[in-house]
């Protein structure tokens, strides 16, 4: 009996101490981060899929490209360390950076550069944004560090788009690998993948750049907000830079272990609309809708408040942004003489069709409730994403939908023959035909200040919010992007404080 | 005895059969393309046409079924459109935390339920019965997803004892990996263990009001030794019915509580799969979970017999 006091005590003991000195282990040197992510990516190889999860864990961290999009949507020397642009804008010459190695510790090189841009334009290519190399007329290396790009025609936009996770250099020996095994060239190498659970980085020794602080980077794929939340109040997870509930967000930020911090995202959330199919091929009906809308309560309601109201398809953070809020200002009257000279004094019936995630489906009550005000009675339709491509985005077969717009800088796809809003404008087109052939800074911002008015004018789509990005994370972690330019969660910056 | 497995093994093939076409054809009218869904809404129509090719996607319906149908039989269950690992794989993985979990619980479910049904069921009408059976009535109203949430709250964020979810993977050690199972295991069972006890207890009761009891109490058996011996085995037919179909809803039917403590178990893989129209994973998964609860009901016929002898000479 008193042997077995003893151990009882002896475990007791232990039990109490271990926890301590796993705690005081953990203060000396805390140099791992567990971030924690909604959706798990289905593969590594960003250039091989959309989902903005792959970007999320590879990007900058593992895998990097000729240029890189900082934290402010800048563009910034990456694998190139300069380049020059012909004058008629057309050929690109890359100077690339010397004594860089692949993860598997093969060098890297300007043929690595061809082989990446020429694989992504192929015609077998699966790359799921190939119409970022379509303006690639030529790719030829003059030597190994200096890669010339010949495009068709001049594209202002050609830095950006080598700077997005689609367009990263990867070495022919291991492309076909990477899904499962990415090799890049990064700050950190990939460690492991417990499928369904994590990805673990581990800090890169041999990289050519600054050095990162963090030795071991942990993804955690957490579907569930309301787990999210219990794993950051238990301390299992350091960070979320998008948190998925927003709604206990108040709870965190009274919280000094936490800071919460709400940016903003590339994503225009708007009321995508068929432009062509009657009665919103009126521009009458459009602008009607545009006044019907009350931007802020849709936020309020659907997003707990967080989100930036936008009256046009741009990034209110963006330089070039035009605030267009006030163009249909929140005016029932307005909106129902509009529906009247239309031919519709009564309003009409048409669907919604909603894809899964919240901001569609809380806003898409909202904004049926708001429509029904001025007459539109909307039938909701309740979509997978597997369905709504093929039917909505390929086959045009909707009335309304609501989808947030993510990509960066993509008031292009309103140019786009065949885009799934069925608008067609002269007027745009050409607007964005100079941009495309305009380098200079300022007249590039004032083309884009025409283009947002254009479609603000046509009333193309119900605008409505730039999505927010909720970060939210340890105090003591430093260097983690406010907003996101591009779907990345760029931990070369990262730091604990103490 | 022979005959029994001969006519089971029988119905077996043909309800799998059966099973892969229904599967097969519900996938094939289910809206959404693979190859869509994978490269998302900018994709060139050109892309995805050269993904549809690498998948096998562009082959006829009735070559698809019956290539699929022939790599099950040889044990090759495809490869997984958006993980490109093949379906085995990604199974295995994933049992390494749904079968361990469904063990626990069902443990922990048998080990509460079995003594609480007996013990109420000998002491019917006391104090001890009404309070118990009112607890356990308690125990099947709360879902387990609020138990789960309630178990987190307390456990993991304010005691700290043990992680609030998660998988460490079984590398990181046995005692570690067990820790982060044990609050999805007890949010499983405990609602699990008040169905059973409930059930036991009924049986017991049932079982005892039977002429052989009283017979046995008058040749002057004690009550005790009357339940042990002559009660508790006649009451088991019931009692593994249920505990059959609990396994089988463990192994299976747990997505919500996966998700509530993000584990990466067979019930997420699926959900995934479908989100993501990854159709030979969902199809591949859905028939090994067919041919296991065919196996486990034919455990349970099995143990009915040796429960009960009398059901071995039906054939």
């Amino acid at each position: 009996m008193g042997t077995l006091k003893k151990l009882f005590a002896a475990a007791v003991v232990t039990t109490a101490i271990a926890p301590v000195m796993l705690a005081g282990a953990a203060l000396a040197a805390k140099t791992s981060l567990v971030m924690g992510m909604a959706l798990e990516p289905p593969h590594l190889d960003p250039t091989a899929g959309a989902p903005a999860a792959i970007d999320e864990v590879v990007y900058a961290n593992v895998f990097e490209g000729l240029t890189r999009i900082g934290s402010k949507g800048e563009v910034l020397p990456a694998l190139a360390q300069s380049w020059d642009i012909s004058a008629d804008g057309k050929t690109y010459t890359f100077k690339l950076r010397q004594g860089v190695k692949y993860h598997d510790g093969s060098d890297f090189n300007a043929e690595d550069v061809k082989f990446s841009l020429d694989r992504a334009r192929a015609e077998g290519s699966t790359n799921a944004q190939k119409a970022l190399f379509a303006g690639i007329d030529s790719v030829s290396v003059s030597d190994p560090n200096t890669v010339v790009v010949q495009l068709k025609s001049p594209a202002g936009n050609f830095l950006f788009n080598m700077g997005w996770g689609d367009a990263v250099i990867v070495a022919a020996e291991t492309a076909e690998g990477n899904k499962a095994n990415p090799v890049g060239t990064g700050p950190f190498k990939f460690g492991s993948w417990v499928k369904g659970s994590s990805v673990n980085l581990v800090k890169n020794n041999d990289y050519w750049g600054t050095p990162v602080a963090l030795e071991k980077a942990t993804f955690q794929f957490i579907s569930d907000p309301a787990a999210s939340l219990s794993a950051m109040l238990a301390g299992d997870v350091d960070a979320f830079a998008n948190f998925p509930a927003p709604e206990t967000v108040p709870q965190l930020q009274a919280d000094p272990r936490f800071e919460v911090v709400i940016g903003s995202t590339e994503g225009e959330t708007i009321l995508s609309t068929n432009n062509t199919k009657p009665p919103f091929n009126d521009v009458r009906v459009r602008r009607a809708i545009a006044h019907a809308i009350d931007r802020q309560a849709i936020i309020d309601g659907a997003m707990f408040g967080q989100g930036t109201p936008i009256g046009t398809h741009f990034a209110p953070h963006h330089p070039a942004y035009v605030n267009l809020v006030e163009r249909y200002p929140m005016d029932l009257e307005a909106a129902k003489k509009l529906l009247a000279e239309a031919g519709h004094p009564n309003g009409f019936k048409a669907t919604l069709k909603l894809p899964p995630p919240t901001y569609a489906r809380r806003g898409g009550e909202i904004v049926a409730a708001q429509l029904r005000k001025i007459g539109i009675d909307l039938e909701i339709i309740p979509v997978e994403w597997g369905v709504w491509v093929p039917e909505v985005f390929k086959a045009k077969d909707y009335d309304l939908t609501i989808v947030s717009h993510t990509e960066p800088m993509d008031i292009g796809i309103y140019s786009r023959e065949g885009y799934y809003f069925n608008y067609a404008s002269d007027a745009f087109n050409s607007t964005i035909e100079k941009l495309n052939v305009t380098t200079g800074e300022s007249d590039r911002y004032a083309l884009m200040a025409e283009a947002q008015k254009i479609i603000a004018e046509d009333a193309v789509n119900g605008f409505m919010f730039q999505l927010a990005k909720t970060g939210v994370w340890n105090a003591k972690i430093n260097g983690l992007w406010e907003n996101s330019p591009v779907q990345a969660n760029d931990l070369t910056g990262v730091s604990w404080s103490d | 005895m022979i005959l029994f497995l001969i006519r089971k093994t029988l119905w077996a093939v043909a309800t799998l059969a059966v099973a892969s076409v229904l599967v097969f054809a519900a996938l094939e009218i289910v809206p959404g393309d693979p190859a869509e869904v994978m490269l998302g809404i900018n994709a060139t129509d050109e892309a995805i046409a050269a993904l549809r090719e690498d998948l096998g996607l562009n082959k006829p319906v009735l070559e698809r079924y019956f290539s699929w149908v022939f790599g099950m039989v040889q044990g090759d269950f495809g490869k997984s459109y958006t993980y490109s690992v093949p379906v085995n794989e990604l199974v295995a993985d994933r049992i390494t935390i749904s079968l361990p979990l469904a063990l626990l619980s069902l443990a922990i479910s048998t080990v509460i339920a079995i003594p609480v049904g007996l013990y109420t069921a000998a002491r019917r009408g006391s104090l001890a019965d009404t309070g118990i059976m009112a607890l356990s009535q308690i125990g099947i109203a709360i879902p387990n997803f609020w138990f789960a949430l309630l178990l987190v709250y307390f456990l993991a964020i304010w005691l700290q004892l043990v992680p609030a979810g998660g998988f460490p993977g079984w590398d990181a050690g046995v005692a570690i990996a067990l820790k982060s199972l044990i609050l999805p295991s007890l949010a499983l069972a405990l609602p699990q263990a008040a169905i059973l006890s409930r059930i036991t207890r009924s049986a017991l009761l049932e079982t005892l009001g039977e002429d052989y009891i009283r017979t046995a109490r008058a040749k002057g058996l004690s009550r005790r030794a009357t339940i042990w011996k002559h009660a508790l085995r006649n009451a088991m037919i019931p009692v593994l019915t249920i505990l059959g179909l609990q396994f089988a809803y463990l192994l299976a039917g747990t997505i919500i509580i996966e998700n509530v403590f993000y584990l990466p178990g067979l019930g997420r893989l699926v959900f995934q799969a479908i989100s993501l129209r990854d159709l030979i994973v969902v199809e591949s998964v859905v028939m090994m979970l067919v041919a296991t609860i065919i196996i486990i009901n034919l455990i349970v016929d099995l143990a009915y017999l040796w429960v009960d002898p009398r059901l071995r000479h039906r054939g």
